[in-house]
């Protein structure tokens, strides 16, 4: 197994880890957040916040054939995931749906990494992945249902290659790393991506799944969204070192990216597949960004974060990173847009009207698939459940 | 502060700043504890007032979260944990089922283990998956730990001084759809031990046994039959381990009559046990065998069904005229 280590070739080090701060400071963890503006970590950039496409040696050979037609693509597959997702908010509002966590600000990271998925590659989701099921053909209601508390799931995954979401933190990222290990074994070449966020890091599951991919080289791709929060915790109160610098401690590669930066988080993820793919083993790519909303909408932000955090974050949208950069280059006119407004607002309307139409399950659902192979006292518990629901009906009748 | 009306939520985040404020070792810890005051802000206000030292948010890490607490216990803290939801308990498991659970036994009674772990359980609340879940079988049978919840304020501020005085590890499993309920806290009185169960209502006909957020349901469905002309007694359980047998042998050598009710799975839970143990007791004063009304050995439904699924007024009386029709 060959050991390379982007981390060692190229450092990509971060202002908050030079200096760990006061001894107090030491002790409690306190520390100056990454996200600071000023304190910007060095990362992979193809597209700056002001949309001027910017070169790299390395990554640039993966975008290079990129036609206008995809980059119109790409920024399609984000607006309507953004629609999407603003959408499922205001129906939660609406008493439509129970929770919703909201990918507001994340659409790049998601969209960019969907889109450098092969069809035969696998993806292991959290919960809050709807761009990246979107880009695995999902469609966006199937994602809705267990928010609307009618199933735990909603969809086969076997369909997309797009697993269920995942609510138990990290535990997927060794689902995806023993599937990666099966294609490994079964001498194919596609790869397994998981998704995870900055909070996910720090569980032991995630851990392990490092060690198992890196011992067993499996072809697998740790796609971390660091969007600076896990509910109201800071990144700092997960990890004192940047988060793709764990990489080299199991000895494979880890690189960050621009999360908000769509063409970055394309050309990385596709570096990191084609490793996966040739037998190279795994890597970490850490995509830095920003969770504009709250955590989920039962969450309240503004107990725990100030209002200029998010506004910092606002010049660094990844969708009008990329507008700027195509109406600069000539790549997308009125008509392109205005055509993507009026599919936008099919769109919501279309889920809206799914979601409102989406029945409660039947009462018997709650004894299917227990079991693949059947068990005695599920069926005997279902029949008494049928003979207590049928006494309300009787009793109804006689009256 | 005396007696006041207050949410169970309230009454455990009092008691948490009763504890705090009485002695030094005791530390809180957990996910989104500190300046969001947990998900359901039972520490509210905590980390604001006691400083990080004391309430400390950690990593996103169940299995480090037990196992630094039993660290620091080693080390004469007294840490009271959260578990954010029942369901997130189990990457902890390992370290409260092998570790906490058995070092003292295995130390030769050399060492203690003073560690309160909170869990927010149960269902009722229209959550998610993994949200909704009553794992406390699988703690009750696990010798070494205890396992308690209150049903209300009182019991919630007062069950949460005895935990965190106790030198065993108490497993709190905290009614999550209670949280909001609100009765009467005093704060000076003087509370009855924290393993004994309770009559909040006494009957004759039938002993309805139940803890944590079944006993409100269980009040409401004798009150319901009260109106029938029956006759019920309500025991809150308020320890699942230990059980309060005793109380229970009592009220059903009056009542001659048993019906448990819990929300977790009726399938080898705390309900059977509670069978067996009054059906060897009381097998001559028993009229009807001990009946079980709880969830089904199916994974908890998603939120459209718990209605369902969860045990209500109609179950409880269904168990209740079943028991009778002996
Ligand atoms: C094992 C476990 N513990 C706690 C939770 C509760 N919880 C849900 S999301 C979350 C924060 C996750 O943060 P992060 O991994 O950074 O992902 P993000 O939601 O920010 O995308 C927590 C603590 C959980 N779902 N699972």
């Amino acid at each position: 197994m060959t050991v390379e280590s982007t981390a060692a070739r190229k450092p990509r080090r971060s202002a908050g880890t030079k200096s760990a701060g006061s001894t107090a400071a030491k002790r409690t963890g306190a520390k100056k957040s990454p996200s600071t503006p000023g304190s910007e970590p060095e990362l992979v950039q193809l597209l700056t916040p002001e949309g001027e496409r910017v070169a790299d040696a390395t990554y640039d050979p993966y975008v290079a054939d990129i036609t206008p037609e995809e980059l119109r693509g790409l920024y399609r597959d984000m607006v309507l995931t953004r629609r999407f997702d603003a959408e499922a908010t205001s129906l939660q509002r609406q008493g439509e749906l129970g929770l919703w966590a909201s990918l507001l600000g994340q659409e790049a990271a998601q969209i960019g990494s969907g889109r450098a998925t092969r069809e035969d590659d696998y993806v292991f989701p959290t919960y809050r992945e709807h761009g990246v099921a979107w880009c695995r053909g999902v469609d966006p209601t199937n994602l809705l249902g267990m928010f609307r508390g009618v199933n735990n799931g909603g969809w086969d995954p076997n369909t997309n290659n797009f697993h269920l979401y995942t609510i138990v933190i990290g535990s997927q990222t060794l689902h995806a790393t023993g599937y990666a290990m099966g294609i490994a074994k079964d001498g194919a070449d596609s790869a397994v991506i998981a998704y995870f966020g900055d909070g996910a890091s720090s569980q032991g599951d995630v851990a392990e799944s490092f060690t198992f991919s890196a011992v067993y080289n499996a072809p697998v791709v740790f796609f971390c969204q660091n969007n600076q929060w896990a509910i109201s915790e800071p990144t700092e109160k997960q990890t004192r070192v940047p988060l793709y610098q764990r990489a080299q401690g199991y000895g494979f590669p880890g690189v960050r990216v621009d999360g908000n930066d769509v063409l970055a988080c394309l050309a990385v993820t596709k570096w990191a597949l084609e490793r996966a793919r040739r037998g190279e083993g795994p890597t970490l790519i850490e995509a830095f960004t920003y969770r504009m909303g709250a955590h989920t909408t039962s969450d309240d932000p503004t107990k725990y974060r100030a209002d200029e955090e998010r506004e910092s974050w606002e010049a660094k949208d990844p969708i009008l990173r990329l507008r700027t950069y195509l109406e600069a280059a000539h790549h997308a006119d009125e008509g392109f847009f205005a055509e993507l407004e009026a599919e936008s607002e099919a769109l919501g309307k279309r889920v809206r009207e799914v979601v409102r139409a989406m029945p409660d399950p039947d009462h018997f659902a709650i004894f299917e698939n227990a079991y693949a192979d059947g068990h005695a006292l599920v069926d005997e518990e279902r029949a008494q459940f049928a003979a207590y629901q049928a006494s309300f009906v009787a009793e109804g009748e006689g009256e | 502060m005396a007696a006041e009306k207050m949410a169970l939520a309230k009454a455990i985040n009092e008691s948490l700043r009763t504890a705090l404020d009485a002695d030094p070792k005791v530390l809180i810890m957990g996910e989104d504890v500190g300046k969001l005051g947990g998900v359901f802000r039972v520490t509210d206000g905590l980390q604001k007032d006691f400083g990080e030292d004391r309430v400390i948010d950690t990593p996103l890490a169940e299995s480090g979260i037990v196992g630094t607490a039993i660290g620091l216990a080693l080390r004469g803290y007294r840490p009271v944990v959260e578990i954010q939801f029942d369901g997130f308990v189990f990457p902890a498991y390992d370290q409260i089922v092998t570790q906490l659970a058995k070092m003292h036994a295995r130390a030769l009674g050399k060492i203690k283990l003073p560690v309160v772990i909170r869990i927010p359980y149960g269902g009722g609340i229209g959550a998610v998956e993994h949200h909704s879940e009553s794992p406390e079988a699988l703690f009750a049978h696990v010798a070494g730990l205890k396992v308690v919840s209150p049903s209300n304020s009182s019991d919630a501020y007062w069950m949460m001084q005895q935990a965190i005085q106790s030198n065993d590890p108490v497993i709190f499993f905290e009614p999550k759809r209670r949280y909001w309920d609100k009765s009467e806290v005093n704060t000076e009185a003087i509370p009855g031990p924290l393993h004994t169960a309770r009559v909040l209502r006494e009957g004759t006909d039938l002993t309805l046994a139940a803890y944590g957020p079944m006993v409100k349901v269980c009040l409401e469905a004798a009150a319901a039959a009260q109106e029938e002309g029956k006759s019920l007694e309500v025991l809150d359980l308020r320890s699942m381990s230990p059980i309060d047998f005793d109380s229970v042998q009592a009220s059903v050598e009056k009542t001659r009559r048993l019906v448990v009710v819990h929300e977790a799975p009726v399938f080898l839970g705390t309900g059977a046990e509670i069978a067996a143990r009054i059906t060897e007791r009381c097998f001559y004063h028993l009229e009807a065998p001990v009946l079980r009304v709880g969830g089904y050995h199916a994974p908890y439904p998603p939120a459209r069904l718990e209605e369902e699924y969860l045990p209500g007024l109609d179950r409880v009386l269904d168990a209740v005229d079943r028991s009778l029709a002996y």
